[in-house]
């Protein structure tokens, strides 16, 4: 056969590793025929705006799309939006829609992500109890957000966080409720969380640490009218935003016989146990050649460096994933930027002073500098990023010592991340 | 309304059109440039917009802000004329600039 067809390579999501994926194709000059599949009826867009910028009505819902609608059109793709994936048949290498058409694939990617944590508490399902995960939820939240009205925030993490400082800003009293003893506790370590604490409470936030959530109380017609909590007290709100994480999407995947374990399995290459079906981003139970251990990593840095994996491997290239994750949140006049995962450090190192409003935490383990937690000082993120990926022994008193360059610590350039 | 043109690090040339007040990073996503990430979104955060502006037109990109500066002090590819996409905001002078991209971005 001289004709050979076009293979079909169908994308399932339409979130930040879908889009990355689709774009790193076409930028690759992919000559097979993709179809991206998104639930929502928007183009892949970026989702961190939707707890700031977007939030605060800074910024409008066109520049959250990755690219403009234009480039997709443009490039002889297909994006079937507003459409589910319900069921893969692998037999038979088909999905099902929710419009009832069926879909034939060659090569499947699933970037399903993610779907947020829901409380299952008493009053769980009043009225003007938020969740926030796409532009709908942002939009609705953002109705909420008036001067003198009354928001609870249950949680405590990098979500809730960044929505107690959109909110403050518009005169909203808010009030942020965390079970932990700390914030950002699952993320950071305990410098990094004080700091964040201080600066939601000199801002006007009311910030309550080992603080359970038991329900809800009902107001008129059915609408929250405050937050009951584990000792028996009530928060009086107007409107309660519930941020307690998410769970990753593996519905599909499991029913298709997928393994899944907290996440859809995939291997270096992003490859699931069925050879035609890859999967990528938030949904993901990955290998990552940086670590022992498979990890599941909820972050844009790890969707967008998924997504090229992938693209690597759809085209017979085989590049193994190696990242190192990072990650980064905005709140109030503070960068967090953070590299590596520190959970297992046996060592904290901090450069600088909280005081100074710029300083950087190192976590170590074993000598070796394995994560990096910077506010305001960008130099110790990116000489994070290149200590983390070294993984040599380095001395804490130079880390700390204000009078030796960071750069200079860094033992030779390093070319690619 | 104006034309900026981006050179790969393999020359691929590419020429697109911009209105004032976008960001060279926003220019380069907007018409899939391969070779600037600005994984962000243009927030500062990663790094991975790097540009090498053509001398002479360096000038007219107005100057580095502080954080620009450390997150551009790592770049082993970094020159007297580098610049992070997200934080050059175009404007008419800017018309027929030319901006190289540089091999990794970080």
């Amino acid at each position: 056969m001289t004709n050979k067809q076009k293979e079909t390579t169908v994308i399932v999501g339409g979130g930040h590793a879908a889009g990355a994926l689709l774009t790193t194709l076409l930028q690759k000059n992919y000559q097979q025929e993709v179809v991206l599949v998104g639930e929502e009826p928007h183009p892949p867009y970026q989702r961190p705006p939707l707890s700031k910028d977007y939030l605060a009505g800074e910024v409008d819902q066109a520049s959250l799309y990755l690219k403009p609608c234009s480039v997709y059109e443009n490039s002889g793709h297909q994006l079937r939006l507003g459409v589910r994936a319900k069921e893969i048949d692998r037999d038979n290498k088909t999905i099902t829609l929710s419009d009832h058409g069926t879909l034939q694939y060659d090569r499947l990617v699933l970037a399903t992500g993610s779907q947020v944590r829901r409380l299952n508490a008493p009053g769980a399902d009043l009225k003007g109890i938020h969740y926030l995960h796409d532009i709908a939820d942002s939009d609705a939240l953002h109705e909420e957000l008036v001067p003198g009205k009354r928001l609870v925030i249950v949680g405590g993490g990098y979500i809730g966080l960044e929505v107690a400082a959109s909110a403050i800003k518009k005169g909203v009293h808010v009030t942020v409720l965390e079970a932990a003893e700390r914030l950002m506790q699952r993320v950071t370590g305990p410098e990094i969380s004080a700091f964040f604490y201080d600066k939601h409470r000199s801002a006007g936030v009311d910030v309550r640490l080992n603080t359970a959530v038991t329900g809800f109380e009902a107001g008129d017609q059915g609408h929250v009218a405050g937050v009951t909590l584990g000792e028996g007290s009530t928060i009086p709100a107007d409107t309660v935003l519930v941020s307690i994480g998410i769970i990753p999407e593996t519905a599909l995947a499991e029913a298709a016989g997928l393994p899944c374990d907290d996440g859809i399995i995939v291997d270096e290459f992003t490859r699931t146990e069925d050879p035609a079906i890859l999967a990528i981003g938030d949904c993901t139970q990955h290998r990552n050649l940086f670590f022992t251990n498979r990890q599941r990593l909820e972050s844009v840095a790890n969707a967008v460096d998924q997504a090229r994996t992938a693209a690597a491997t759809l085209m017979g290239e085989e590049k193994p994933y190696d990242s190192v994750p990072w990650f980064w949140s905005n709140q109030y006049d503070v960068r967090l930027q953070m590299v590596g995962l520190s959970q297992n450090h046996d060592q904290r190192v901090i450069r600088g002073s909280p005081l100074d409003k710029a300083f950087a935490v190192f976590y170590l383990r074993k000598g070796c500098v394995i994560a990096v937690d910077a506010i305001n000082l960008p130099i110790a993120f990116m000489v994070g990023k290149a200590l983390v990926r070294q993984h040599k022994k380095i001395s804490p008193e130079l880390l700390k010592d204000p009078d030796i360059e960071l750069k200079s610590l860094v033992s030779s350039p390093q070319t690619s991340s | 309304m104006g034309k900026i043109t981006f050179i790969e690090n393999d020359q691929t040339v590419h020429v697109a059109e911009f209105e004032a007040g976008s960001s060279v990073r926003q220019i380069a996503v907007d018409n899939a440039i391969p070779g600037i990430d600005g994984d962000c979104g243009g927030e500062c955060a990663c790094g991975t917009c790097h540009v090498i502006v053509s001398e002479g037109w360096f000038s007219k990109t107005g100057t580095l802000g502080g954080e620009e500066e450390q997150m551009l002090s790592m770049t082993p590819e970094r020159t007297s004329t580098s610049r992070l996409g997200c934080q050059v905001v175009l404007t008419d002078e800017m018309d027929g600039m030319t901006v190289h991209l540089p091999e990794f971005q970080m």
